[in-house]
């Protein structure tokens, strides 16, 4: 697989460390009401869907960004790469 | 129709024209008291255990394409009960136990070969940890050796023991560890189920669960509404996809493990050898192919086919441990589907929706499970209690914290 880095240009996946669904960027808020509930789905459960997917990849042997990847799990086919960051500001995180 | 020595004779001297198809294709029924869904080894076995062990009739297992086409045909067949934790040993040796009665039981050849198995040690901390798994083991009533670097040496001469990085300092083996026959496993126990009334269902997949009140009613296929008293769920690398239409969302995901076996050899390696540190393992098998494999690529997979990365990885580690192996020509390589658990161990369990029952988890060495998942599953269909093994085995251990980790390595089911 090769990963179209948004700065660096096309990259070898093997550079690349692999953390999961992008869901992860959305942390539970800690006080909320069901805080317990959420972190429990938050940390252990997962759609692991059979076709598009938008995940997590870290260039840990590159300039160690970190990396939305939108890929397909049924063909390996990547049709998007964006920043995390750019992504979890867009989602209003880190203000 | 037994299977015998006595028989084989016969057939050969009166041109073979005794023989009758191992199972039968039968038409699904309306309703089936309980339902198995995936004709891989643990649905199979699971029909198995339950006509024979339980007593169970009207008994279907549903399987979207060909029986043994899943990771049952594609392992490694590597079969072991060298685990460390008390929710996982038992489990393990209730299988390994299974494994050294089944041929006789189910009167198949699935070629089960106890040819031991060596865990390669190659620093203070490991043999530590390796020291403490035998320990394990041995009070699981399995057997496990501490060998030195010498007996190695002795054993497996080819073996590099001297290597700069993992020099070889030991090994723990369980000699009642070994390789069997993969498609013959799923065969076998189709073929017994088959003749104890279960129908196997080929070509027939599972599209949607009919679910009134909290209560599972049945499944939708490919071929039409089934009903069902109960239905259990068995289809490994499938679960996520399965389960996600009964709206579940499940602490697996779906990764894939590639495998490679090389040309036909003389007979060079007497067993199973794992060279963790380096993300490597082979045995040879009966036809004299090297079968080796290594790690899980890393990233969620429906493929059945992985990438080059880890081809390198394999087979780099294989070289550094085995440098005469590298002479050998690789002829085929593939990959599975493997449902990795948040904590690397299985769930055998009901689900919070009624008549519906879960069997997944497996990661990539749901292979040696086969038996006593299949018994397990059985017992919990049909007693709604978990069989004592397996009793560990349940959906809500992550909520709890009670997860069965064996690598420590946490909620990161590719590290796994
Ligand atoms: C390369 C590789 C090497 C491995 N090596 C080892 C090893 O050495 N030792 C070991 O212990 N384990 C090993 N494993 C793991 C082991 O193969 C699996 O954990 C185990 O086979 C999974 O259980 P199963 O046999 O029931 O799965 P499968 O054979 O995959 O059965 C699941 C079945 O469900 C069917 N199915 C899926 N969805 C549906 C649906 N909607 N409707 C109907 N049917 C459906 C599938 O077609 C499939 O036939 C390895 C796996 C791989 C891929």
């Amino acid at each position: 697989m090769i990963i179209e880095h948004p700065l660096l240009g096309p990259r070898d996946a093997a550079e690349f460390t692999y953390l999961g669904d992008a869901r992860l960027i959305d942390r539970p808020d800690w006080q909320s009401e069901n805080a317990a509930q959420e972190f429990f789905e938050y940390g252990y459960l997962r759609d692991n869907p059979a076709g598009w997917h938008q995940e997590l990849w870290f260039h840990e042997a590159g300039d160690r960004s970190w990396l939305v990847v939108t890929r397909n799990t049924l063909t390996h086919e990547i049709s998007k790469v964006e920043l995390a960051r750019d992504v979890a500001r867009s989602r209003g995180r880190s203000k | 129709m037994r299977y015998s020595g006595f028989k084989v004779l016969k057939e050969a001297l009166t041109g073979h024209k005794g023989w009758a198809p191992a199972w039968r294709d039968p038409e699904p029924q309306p309703h089936y008291d309980i339902v198995i869904i995936g004709g891989g080894g643990h649905g199979l076995a699971t029909a198995y255990y339950l006509a024979k062990e339980f007593q169970q009739k009207r008994i279907a297992v549903l399987e979207k394409g060909w029986i043994g086409g899943g990771n049952v045909g594609r392992n490694t067949t590597i079969i072991r009960s060298n685990y460390l934790l008390d929710g996982n040993e038992p489990f393990y040796e209730f299988s390994l136990k299974l494994w050294e009665g089944l041929e006789q039981d189910f009167n198949y050849n699935a070629m089960v070969s106890q040819r031991g198995i060596l865990n390669l040690i190659h620093t203070d901390a490991q043999r530590d940890a390796f020291v403490r798994r035998g320990n394990a083991m041995i009070l699981n009533g399995a057997d496990a050796e501490l060998l030195t670097t010498a007996q190695i040496k002795e054993r497996y001469p080819f073996l590099n023991t001297e290597d700069a990085r993992f020099p070889i300092k030991g090994g723990l083996a369980q000699h009642r560890g070994g390789t069997v026959r993969h498609d013959a496993v799923a065969w076998g126990y189709a073929r017994g189920a088959d003749s104890r009334g279960v129908d196997i269902i080929q070509n027939c997949e599972v599209t949607g669960f009919r679910i009134e009140n909290g209560k599972c009613l049945g499944v939708e296929t490919s071929r039409g509404f089934i009903g069902a008293g109960k239905v259990g769920c068995a289809v490994a690398g499938s679960s996520g996809r399965l389960m996600a239409k009964a709206e579940m969302r499940l602490p697996i995901e779906s990764h894939v493990l590639q495998a490679f076996v090389s040309e036909g050899l003389k007979p060079v390696l007497p067993g199973v050898i794992t060279f963790g540190a380096g993300h490597f393992y082979v045995s040879q098998s009966d036809k004299g192919g090297l079968v080796f494999g290594g790690d899980i690529d890393g990233y969620n997979s429906y493929a059945q086919r992985g990438n080059l990365p880890v081809v390198e990885d394999v087979c780099e580690g294989g070289m550094a441990i085995f440098p005469a192996f590298g002479r050998a020509r690789l002829l085929r390589m593939w990959g599975g589907i493997m449902d990795m658990s948040m904590d690397g161990s299985p769930i055998i369990d009901k689900t919070h929706i009624e008549g519906l029952y879960f069997n997944g988890g497996w990661c990539y060495g749901g292979f040696k499970a086969t038996p006593a998942s299949g018994y397990c599953f059985a017992h919990l269909l049909v007693r709604d209690t978990p069989h004592p093994t397996a009793a560990a085995y349940r959906f809500d251990r992550f909520e709890k914290g009670l997860m069965i980790d064996e690598k420590g390595m946490g909620n990161q089911p590719n590290l796994h």
